[in-house]
């Protein structure tokens, strides 16, 4: 605290006690996912220190499998502090994926031919248009959004499968680098940049990018005062003056373009795109920002965090991976890691409030 | 006299077949304090999410500055200088102070993409408008989920006296306080008053009421019972009304009668029986 410049009405207010820097800490929604990644990146630095973990291409093994997830996870957790859920965004990106495909594939393959830039446009447009379908559903019925988006997913993720295959019938489609104007975007979303030997995707510097720019935006200017406001409390923050309506259908717009940006990337880093592409990854995208501190229920939490837990995520997975342990044991720790984590974040509200 | 800055005309409003409001009709004047006392289920609730811009009245007239107004947010009422303090606060615990006191109404530095929440001025801000309401806040980081009721009302009442209120309608901001800072708020509410605001308090207590108020409206079963100036009644007058006196005679009788007709505890209640009629009969306190 601040010293106090105001002639103080007692030498010492007895109302406030000392605290420590560690429960002041506590406080932080960051803190724990903070905590998990140092325990599991020791964890895995011991288990698994014959097997190369400690190395820069185990690094970059981990960020680049990050980024892609960790696109998503920022824009589900400004929502989810929010207090809304988008469990479609797994099927928008394979929908995203899918429509930057059919636009380009040629017309003799039952696509449309079009060129680079005007594909990802009007894809681009199209996913947001059903991000702003699911906020209007969401805002206009008042259901909750876990509802409204479970549908949204088969959905979304029945017309990626589904469209594709009466024009194409196919559902991977492929030859992106084949079509003209491939090479510059390319070297903005799919190249790898060599750096201490390993190859680090350029997604996570939009990963890193957009997370500082949405902690910004969360911390720093009115929208992000709106997006506290509306998932501590709706009706409050209606009365306040905020727009609610039109904040939430924003927020699901950013999540439709979180899923667009990782269906981008991907298409450029795979070639192509495939129907099934993101699936399971809005679960992951909510274990990550669980993880990183955000309350299920919003109104608290941070990009950060989302950020620190989509690297748990990684590091877990890569892990596993190099360690030789089965695969099959993946899934059993990443449960077991978000069930402590909420446990953990509960604990940390509770120090919040009682402070 | 000066010229109502609010006013309604036979307002009504209906919730199905629940008629919330029935040819309601109220103003209040800029520099004075309109008390609108009812007891529970007396509508209050429904006036004041009429007012506030909440709730669309289905019937009746509503005029602000002379002008007929329809609102369809609560933000319309609140730009045109119409704020609201809620029995709920509209206040989000788990946000710091700062956050709460300027949610909805940022301040902003910057310009184009860079415009940005001003938060040194808000907390600054925040901390001095506290301090002027004799609350004086720890740390403005503070979750206002760790504040007392009383101090949640302070912070609300100033938020809405700081962003400009013209009228400023109070619902049963004195309701869950204690005696000492009851009396804060009837304090700001009269600080308010000379301020040229027009209040508009909502209570079922005559006695926060009376001391502060320039005109009382009593609201009955969603329709206006009495609406008096403060010359026309007296603080025992009042507070008859807002017991209803009839229905305390009647409740009065009923337990003279069980009280004659004997048995165990019939003396307490005789005694509670004459309590009644004497509060009927507006001899209070």
């Amino acid at each position: 605290m601040a010293v106090n410049t105001q002639p103080a009405p007692a030498a010492a207010d007895e109302r406030v006690r000392e605290i420590g820097v560690l429960s002041r800490l506590l406080t932080r929604p960051e803190l724990g996912a903070l905590v998990a990644l140092v325990v599991v990146w020791l964890f895995f630095a011991v288990v698994a220190a014959d097997n190369n973990f400690i190395s820069w291409a185990t690094v970059a093994a981990i960020l680049n499998r990050a980024a892609p997830l960790g696109i998503l996870a920022i824009a589900v957790a400004l929502l989810m502090i929010a207090g809304e859920f988008d469990l479609s965004v797994g099927s928008l990106v394979g929908f995203g994926g899918m429509a930057i495909m059919m636009l380009v594939t040629p017309v003799e393959a039952g696509g449309f031919g079009w060129t680079i830039l005007p594909a990802i446009g009007v894809a681009l447009l199209i996913t947001l248009a059903t991000g702003f379908f699911n906020g209007v559903l969401v805002v206009t019925t008042k259901l909750p959004s876990f509802i409204i988006t479970l549908g949204s997913l088969f959905v979304f993720r029945g017309l990626a499968v589904a469209v594709p295959r009466s024009a194409t019938n196919r559902t991977q489609l492929g030859g992106l680098d084949k079509v003209p104007g491939y090479g510059p975007v390319d070297a903005l979303l799919g190249t790898k940049l060599e750096l201490f030997g390993a190859k680090f995707d350029v997604a996570i510097l939009w990963w890193v990018g957009l997370t500082i720019v949405a902690t910004w935006v969360l911390m720093r200017t009115r929208v992000g005062n709106w997006i506290f406001g509306v998932g501590g409390d709706n009706v409050a923050a209606r009365n306040v003056g905020v727009p609610v309506s039109r904040l939430k259908i924003a927020l699901f717009m950013t999540t439709a373009f979180a899923a667009f940006l990782s269906a981008l990337i991907q298409a450029f880093q795979f070639n192509g795109a495939d129907s099934l592409r993101g699936t399971l990854k809005e679960f992951e995208a909510i274990i990550a920002v669980v993880i990183g501190g955000t309350l299920l229920t919003g109104g608290y939490g941070s990009v950060i965090g989302a950020l620190l837990g989509t690297l748990i995520f990684a590091m877990v997975q890569q892990g596993i991976i190099i360690t030789g342990v089965d695969g099959d044991w993946f899934k059993v720790f990443v449960g077991g890691i978000l069930v402590a984590a909420v446990i953990f974040n509960n604990f940390v509200r509770q120090q919040a409030t009682k402070r | 006299m000066s010229e109502p800055i609010l006013e309604v005309q036979n307002i009504s409003k209906f919730f199905g077949s629940v008629i919330a409001l029935k040819d309601v009709s109220m103003f209040v004047r800029p520099g004075e304090v309109t008390c609108l006392l009812g007891d529970n289920g007396a509508g209050k609730s429904t006036l004041i999410k009429v007012l506030s811009g909440v709730h669309k009245p289905d019937e009746g007239v509503y005029r602000y500055q002379g002008k007929e107004v329809n609102f369809s947010s609560p933000r319309d009422a609140l730009d045109l200088g119409i704020a609201t303090v809620y029995q709920d606060l509209a206040m989000i615990p788990l946000m710091s102070i700062w956050r709460n006191f300027f949610l909805g109404s940022e301040p902003t530095v910057g310009w184009g993409p860079f415009r940005r929440f001003d938060i040194e001025f808000a907390k600054r801000t925040t901390r001095e408008e506290l301090g002027k309401m004799g609350i004086d806040i720890r740390d403005p980081d503070q979750p206002v989920g760790t504040l007392s009721g009383g101090e949640r009302q302070s912070v609300a009442i100033a938020r809405a006296v700081y962003f400009g209120a013209k009228v400023l309608i109070l619902d049963e901001p004195t309701a869950a306080l204690g005696v000492k800072q009851a009396g804060v708020v009837l304090r700001y509410i009269v600080q308010a008053k000379q301020r040229g605001i027009g209040v508009i308090f909502i209570t079922h207590n005559p006695h926060h009421a009376y001391p502060v108020g320039d005109h009382f409206v009593i609201l009955r079963r969603g329709q206006i019972y009495g609406d008096f100036t403060k010359d026309e009644i007296p603080l025992e007058q009042l507070v008859q009304m807002m017991a209803g006196g009839a229905d305390l005679e009647v409740l009065s009788h009923e337990l003279e009668k069980a009280a004659q007709g004997g048995g165990p505890g019939s003396d307490e209640l005789e005694k509670v029986a004459e309590g009644f009629d004497a509060e009927a009969r507006g001899e209070t306190d």
